[in-house]
């Protein structure tokens, strides 16, 4: 039994149930917020910072993927102020990792391509870090490729929250901070992965992907979240 | 039927009697700093010394906790004449012993009439050097645990409340939020259990005002948690001490368990209907942990990660359940609170800071250490009157507050006043009370560099802006200093500020740029000065190329 | 990989680890005391005592280690038989900490944070250690010296540190 709650979304009048956030409900209303950490049927983590909005009367941008709708409240999605930040992390992003679309096997489908492209990226002014990241094969079906990584962690949160394998998650802290299997140790020894795919598909990037594709080959599908979210919803 | 007040009596009585017998008393400090400089040594020879004359009924020998003037240690006061000594050795305990009656010993002794002494104030740290911290019977002698007797018999929870409120308290931990609101919040939030923690994280370099008071005043810091339990109605609480603090686990953990005997922690505290369970818990070295969302996961067993508010603590913290958290030193004011009345705190400070603040006076100034004044204290006053100026000569230039996301305050600024709103004013903050004072011999720009050093190793990594922006901004920086930066990077460096500071999940972020934005601010010409003259005016900086002017 | 599962129960290393677990009513929670005690009995955390832990709490492996990772004060390596800790701190910084360190790092061939290859001297950084007015500070073992120089420390470490002086 959910109140029903009255508020503005880039001056438009728009409702939503009390429990949403301003994410949900903007969607419902055919509003785009970018989001990269967000996928339905996960937690929310406020990570990528992409869906920061305005909110009239409050002194902080808020994450659109984390904060509930309220009564009257006014919010702004696309002030120049927002599209300069959300330039700027993508940026960030680009300039962290070794991303060279050319060669990968989501190119083309790739979400941090795509988000670069919606947020006007056009070239990358900040320096490129070109890290020293690894990359494991041992998995008999997947590879992870930690240059593509960009640390959303959608890969730790299906695993733990919808597998109830917990393989993943991260090791280290800030600049160094890694997505690892178990004790950092080889995917292909790992005693806890079912092998069931589902990090591969939620992953935004080539990161994660499946043996034998080659270059822009990979589709990702995740039907499965919403699907099996419902389900046990329904239980 | 037992009643505690009795025995708090009984305890107070005791301790007198047992004081009155002697005419002199010796406090050997045993804080952190003197226990270092082999304290530990001067207090036994002492004791040797006074037994050797038959003096042993006489004077008592005991240890006490830090006077502030930590350059003096190991520092040794002298009751009732209130003589202070510093840098005292074991050999120096025949003439201190000999002297007792008469004229102090002139090559140890350190004057207390002078302004280290004279403009503090102390709330916080009042009676120091005089309580022995392993002991409850020092502190329950001094008026101890009385304010929590007062609480529970004669104050409802939400009186106790009311009663912070008006006393004007803020929250010492960093951000200055009122303290008597947040506890109205979570008694207010329903929860099968309720938590109270105090944030003993203290990791802004160069700060160490929290580890005094968990080292000096243990018992002081429990009762100012058992009363803020009280009032919000939470049956566990945490006590988050850093890792690198190994004396105050010890002491806090003594203490525990004397306040537990004495039924003042526990099942039905002092015969009421109030239970109260509180366990000290060792952080692992974050700096971040200290920020309350990260602090709650690390209590967890987690990573130390935030995560965004809301919700906040006070309605859903630790394990989900309404979370009380609170500053070492915020807690450490309520007893004075609920003694003295909130007339009486609110009648100190300015008319939005209340009370008092203690402050580890760090850097170039000739009197380091830790001192407690009431808010609105000017720079100035602190800086020259307190800490006696600027040794060898020297020239200040800045001070620094507000620890790695603070900002450094120059010299026009010194008659400022030293509250939350003046320093947030000239673009720096009150932060836990780290004050570095800094000479002409700085390089702002290498201390902006440092800062975000730290930013950057301690960053947890979660949210892109801060884990990758603050690498960035560093990079810029340390450009800047070996010489090889151009005025676009500077452009870029300020682009990088702008958005780490707005789109950051928590403080570590959102005030990692400050350092950079407030040097930027007053020191600007030594910026360009690196950039287009390669130069660096303090001399700090070397450049590997020859200048090229 | 170490293959001993064997947890012998004389060891008396493995008893404390596990006093601290059941202190904590082997809940989830205890993880990072618990890595305390291991550190403590092992000097680091070593692979088979996080697998040993891992189980015991009923922890998936990986967050063991990311937990492990994350704080400072977890040593994933064997240390040193020697400490040395300089100061970083805000005040022993701008007194010239950094290039306490760096002399430091030149005399024994080792960069914060390692450890020299014949496990005689680890080195490690400080944010400030408490002691300010001594600045800069650097710890040796438990020893303090206050107002360090460059050379006065390198001359410390090279007594623990031999290779340097062959
Ligand atoms: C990066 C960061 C570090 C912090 N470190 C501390 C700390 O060491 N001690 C502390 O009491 N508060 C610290 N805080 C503030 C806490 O999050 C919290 O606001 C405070 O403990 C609340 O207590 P108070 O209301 O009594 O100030 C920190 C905040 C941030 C963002
Ligand atoms: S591997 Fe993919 S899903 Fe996992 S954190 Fe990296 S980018 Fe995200
Ligand atoms: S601002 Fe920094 S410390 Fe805070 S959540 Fe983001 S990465 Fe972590
Ligand atoms: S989608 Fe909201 S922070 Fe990433
Ligand atoms: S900064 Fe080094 S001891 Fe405080």
């Amino acid at each position: 039994m959910s109140v029903v709650v009255t508020l503005k979304i880039n001056d438009i009048d728009v409702s939503g149930q009390e429990d949403e956030t301003i994410l949900d409900v903007a969607r419902e209303h055919d509003i785009y917020i970018p989001t990269m950490c967000h996928l339905d049927g996960l937690s929310s983590v406020g990570a990528c910072r992409l869906c920061l909005v305005e909110v009239k009367g409050m002194n902080r941008l808020v994450t659109a993927c984390t904060v509930k709708v309220a009564e009257g409240m006014e919010v702004y999605t696309e002030t120049e102020r927002l599209k300069k930040y959300r330039r700027m992390l993508v940026e960030m992003l680009f300039s962290e990792g070794n991303h060279i679309c050319s060669v990968c096997v989501v190119n083309g489908r790739c979400e941090l391509q795509s988000m670069a492209g919606r947020v006007g990226v056009q070239h990358i002014t900040l320096p490129y870090y070109n890290p020293l990241r690894t990359l494991d094969t041992t998995h008999e079906r997947f590879v992870i490729d930690r240059n593509r990584c960009i640390l959303c962690t959608r890969c730790v949160r299906v695993c733990d929250e919808i597998e109830g394998a917990h393989t993943w998650d991260l090791g280290g802290r800030g600049i160094e901070s890694h997505v690892v299997t178990d004790l950092n140790t080889f995917w292909g020894d790992s005693p806890t992965c079912t092998g069931c795919s589902k990090c591969v598909h939620v992953c935004p990037t080539g990161a994660l992907f499946e043996k034998g594709r080659s270059v822009t080959e990979m589709t990702k599908h995740r039907e499965f979240l919403p699907y099996l979210t419902m389900m046990r919803e329904k239980k | 039927m037992y009643l505690p007040e009795d025995e708090l009596q009984r305890i107070d009585e005791e301790e007198r009697l047992l004081k009155g017998q002697y005419k002199h008393h010796i406090h050997v400090c045993l804080g952190a700093n003197c226990l270092n400089a082999h304290s530990a040594q001067v207090l036994s020879a002492l004791e040797t010394e006074a037994k050797a004359r038959g003096l042993e009924k006489v004077c008592s020998v005991t240890g006490g906790g830090c006077r502030g003037l930590c350059v003096a240690g190991p520092t040794v006061t002298l009751e009732p004449d209130n003589v202070l000594y510093g840098k005292v050795q074991p050999n120096d305990a025949g003439d201190i012993i000999a002297s007792l009656g008469g004229e102090p010993v002139e090559r140890l002794n350190r004057p207390t009439d002078n302004p280290f002494f004279m403009r503090q104030q102390r709330i916080v740290r009042e009676m120091e050097g005089r309580l022995n911290p392993e002991r409850i019977e020092d502190y329950i002698a001094a008026g101890g645990y009385k304010s929590l007797l007062k609480a529970l018999n004669e104050m409802t929870p939400a009186e106790v409340i009311n009663e912070i409120t008006r006393s004007g308290l803020r929250g010492r931990g960093g951000a200055g939020y009122p303290t008597g609101l947040k506890w109205k919040t979570v008694a207010k939030a329903r929860g099968e259990h309720k938590y109270v923690i105090c944030n003993g994280d203290e990791g802004d370099p160069g700060a160490f005002m929290d580890r005094s008071v968990m080292d000096d005043f243990p018992h002081r810091l429990l009762e100012g948690i058992i009363i803020g339990a009280y009032a919000v109605g939470a049956d566990r609480g945490y006590l988050y001490v850093r890792a690198e603090y190994p004396l105050s686990v010890k002491r806090l953990q003594l203490a525990i368990r004397q306040a537990q005997k004495q039924n003042l922690l526990g099942n039905n505290i002092a015969g009421t209907a109030f239970n109260f369970d509180l366990q000290v818990r060792v952080g692992a070295g974050a700096y971040v942990c200290g920020e309350e969302t990260a602090l709650i996961a690390s209590i967890e067993g987690k990573r130390g990660q935030p995560r965004p508010r809301p919700p906040y603590p006070a309605e859903s913290g630790l394990w989900g359940y309404p979370t009380l958290i609170n500053n070492v030193e915020t807690f450490a004011n309520i007893g004075a609170i609920i003694r003295n009345g909130s007339a009486w705190y609110a009648s100190i400070g300015t008319e939005k800071s209340k009370g008092t603040k203690v402050f580890a006076l760090t850097g170039t100034v000739s009197h380091s250490g830790l001192i407690e004044v009431p808010m609105g204290t000017t720079l100035r006053e602190i800086i020259f009157d307190i800490g006696g100026g600027i040794p060898d000569g020297r020239k200040f230039k800045a001070a620094q507050t507000g620890g790695p996301g603070g900002g450094c305050i120059p010299e026009q600024y010194l008659d400022l006043s030293v509250d939350f709103e003046s320093l947030a004013s000239v673009g720096s903050m009150m932060g836990s009370g780290g004050l570095v004072i800094m000479d002409d011999r700085t390089c702002m720009v290498n201390v902006a560099k440092y800062f975000l050093e730290f930013c950057k190793s301690e960053s947890c990594g979660k949210c892109i802006p801060c884990r990758v922006g603050t690498a960035h901004m560093f990079d810029i920086l340390d450009k800047i200093t070996k010489g090889e930066a151009t005025l676009d990077d500077l452009t870029l460096l300020e682009e990088l500020c702008d958005t780490v500071k707005h789109t950051s999940l928590c403080g570590l972020g959102q005030s990692a740029p400050n350092p950079v934005l407030s040097t930027l601010r007053f020191f600007r010409d030594e910026y360009i000065a690196h950039i287009v003259d390669h130069v660096c005016p303090a001399g700090v900086c070397e450049f590997e190329k020859e200048a090229v002017r | 990989m170490q293959t001993s599962t064997l947890v012998s129960a004389e060891d008396k290393r493995w008893r404390l680890i596990r006093a601290t677990m059941r202190r904590h009513g082997f809940a989830a929670n205890a993880l990072i005391e618990t890595l305390h005690t291991v550190q403590e009995a092992f000097g680091y955390l070593d692979e088979e005592a996080l697998r040993y832990v891992a189980k015991e709490l009923r922890i998936p492996l990986s967050r063991v280690y990311g937990v492990a990772t994350f704080y400072n004060h977890f040593a994933m390596k064997p240390q040193g038989e020697h400490h040395c800790v300089v100061c970083l701190g805000t005040a022993c910084y701008i007194r010239g900490g950094s290039r306490v360190l760096e002399a430091i790092e030149k005399a024994a061939q080792v960069k914060a944070g390692e450890t020299t290859p014949d496990k005689k001297l680890s080195l490690l950084v400080a944010r400030c250690v408490g002691l300010c007015w001594l600045a800069p500070v650097a710890l040796f073992d438990d020893e303090v010296a206050s107002e360090a120089t460059p050379e006065e420390v390198a001359q410390k470490v090279g007594e623990w540190v031999d290779h340097v002086s062959s």
